[in-house]
């Protein structure tokens, strides 16, 4: 039977891996009995530098926003308070966007959470399972009067991104190496991003587009989606939306609904 | 209890096992200068987290490689030599790429990565008792039975020790190999690593380690520092070319043990891909030497 007692190195060892004010742990040694010092430091600065560059490859436009001194010092707090709770990395940092939000030194530039929001939202496209897309002409199979019941079903890479900022323009201008021209970060803008097989595409959506996209990603048949839409944004143009969502490979099927 | 999953699997293209071949980390930046050249002889290995995504680019990749080449499925967060539980829902997507790919070579490390709810991403060092050893054998028995095959479990760099540590990590791994029937992936880098940090000749932990259970070997480039004393440092890194001694320890190995898969471990400042095939290179022509060496021995045996 194990003896939890003798077991006990790893909850020695790993607090002060992340709290540089706690003392390095008196149960390991450098050579000769000597404490370890460095030689634990070696292991703080492997998770902290390893977690941080993490985040780095998760938010490039972020960084390149802020630039990496910036952003290694903003991560490093985020690294140290909210440590990764899986093993797969491309799943860690979904709270980094909501503490950008609340970083006091990145105040004034309060676009830069919904940036993130959506690079985050990219790496979700990445992973998602693949599916294949609903085929554009399948849509004109149907008969009008049942168009209003259609329920779709979502492509499992598609997200939904809404900023009060121009976050969908700036995130592709800092995701790019060529020089960034000077943006107007107050036009609010929607970004639908999808990934109908390999590529991730992130895309502004029209006015209403978002109310619609989403409602149609929750389950709403397409006549209510439309009637939100609308109620959203009396621009809304139903047919170019209907037409650009598919022409994304938002979804993969549809079924007539109850309506 | 682990959830059954019945993924498509790619049908096996070569006998196992693969022999002395040399192979490199697969870096998905390559893959189009490793299409470009056309199928080669070496191996690819992968770290498995990297594609325990639900889809997408990462597969699809893989996909492409495995269908022309072997693989390695290299593990770096089962966290065996943790005394918590294995998380059992990671060792169902491990066991899932295993079923999918069909890999040459499955490893996964001596060294402990999470701790409660907190991931570390790194390989943290276990003291060596009769308790740890208890526990990390009974965590190897419980991924050979969800992967219904031997694992390769490799050896640590380390840079301290613990005070608690009742024997040496070559009578601690030669314990694990008695009692769970593991391979072993050694680490000729971690070796030289750990032998200058602690200041033990390298070649007295390899006169000690169990070689014929070793099914592959690993080796890599290691950076340099010094402790509080001034003492040097080395570590792991992967982030440049072969040590020269890590080389020459290389070469003494297989000639003691035969060739073996040899992985060329690179996953930082990662270099363009002709790079990493010429130190893969440099791997098979040692490999090679021994195979010659070992047919001249048989002829005039003969």
């Amino acid at each position: 039977m194990r003896r939890d007692a003798d077991l006990g190195f790893a909850a020695a060892f790993a607090p002060p891996l992340l709290d540089p004010a706690r003392e390095v742990p008196t149960a390991v040694a450098g050579r000769n009995g000597k404490p370890a010092g460095r030689r634990y430091d070696v292991y703080r600065n492997n998770v902290t530098v390893s977690l941080i560059e993490t985040l780095a490859a998760i938010y490039p436009a972020v960084q390149r926003i802020t630039g990496p001194d910036f952003f290694r010092a903003m991560a490093r707090f985020h690294v140290r308070s909210s440590p990764p709770a899986s093993p797969l990395l491309f799943d860690y940092g979904r709270d980094f966007p909501d503490f950008v939000a609340n970083y006091a030194h990145a105040h004034d530039m309060p676009w830069l959470a919904d940036v993130a929001r959506i690079e985050r939202a990219w790496l979700d496209a990445y992973h998602a399972a693949d599916a294949l897309p609903l085929a554009p002409a399948l849509l004109s199979t149907i008969a009008l009067e049942r168009l209003g019941g259609l329920v779709l079903t979502p492509h499992p890479a598609t997200r939904i991104v809404r900023s009060p900022y121009a976050a969908v323009t700036i995130f592709a201008a800092n995701r790019d190496s060529a020089p960034v021209a000077r943006i107007d970060a107050s036009t609010p803008e929607d970004a639908l991003i999808t990934r109908a097989e390999f590529d991730v595409v992130v895309r502004h959506l029209p006015p209403g587009g978002a109310v619609f996209a989403a409602s149609l990603m929750s389950g709403q048949p397409l006549g209510a989606a439309a009637m939100a839409a609308f109620d959203a944004s009396p621009e809304f143009d139903i047919a170019a939306n209907i037409a650009g969502l598919i022409e994304a490979g938002a979804f993969t099927s549809l079924a007539a609904g109850d309506a | 209890m682990i959830t059954a999953i019945k993924p498509a699997t790619v049908p096996l293209r070569f006998s196992l096992p693969i022999g002395g071949v040399a192979g490199t980390s697969f870096k998905p930046e390559h893959l189009p200068a490793i299409l470009e050249a056309g199928p080669q002889a070496g191996f690819f290995e992968v770290h498995a987290e990297n594609y325990m995504g639900a889809g997408g680019p990462p597969h699809r990749a893989l996909e492409t490689i495995r269908r022309d080449h072997p693989l390695s499925l290299h593990g770096v967060s089962m966290s065996i030599g943790g005394p918590q539980p294995l998380d059992k829902t990671h060792l169902a997507r491990f066991r899932s790429l295993v079923a999918r790919y069909q890999p040459a070579l499955v490893s996964e490390h001596l060294a402990w990565s999470t701790h409660e709810t907190s991931f570390f991403n790194d390989l943290l060092p276990l003291p060596y008792t009769e308790a740890t050893l208890a526990c990390v054998c009974d965590h190897i028995d419980q991924v050979q039975e969800a992967i219904r095959r031997p694992l390769l479990l490799e050896n640590p760099s380390t840079y301290l020790t613990f005070r608690e540590s009742a024997m040496s990590e070559t009578d601690f791994i030669r314990g694990i190999v008695a009692r769970t029937g593991c391979g072993l992936l050694l680490d000729i880098n971690n070796v030289f690593v750990s032998a200058t940090n602690h200041g033990f000749p390298a070649l007295d932990y390899l006169a000690d380690f169990p070689l014929a259970h070793v099914g592959e070997i690993h080796l890599a480039g290691h950076a340099e520092q010094t402790d509080d004393d001034g003492n040097l440092l080395l570590i792991d890194s992967h982030d440049g070319p072969v040590a020269d001694a890590v080389w020459k320890l290389f070469e003494i190995i297989i000639a003691r043990r035969g060739p073996v898969p040899t992985l060329i471990e690179w996953d930082s400042s990662i270099p363009a891909w002709p790079i990493l095939r010429a130190e893969a290179a440099a791997a098979q022509a040692i490999l090679d030497r021994c195979k010659l060496a070992a047919a001249t021995e048989d002829r005039h045996a003969a």
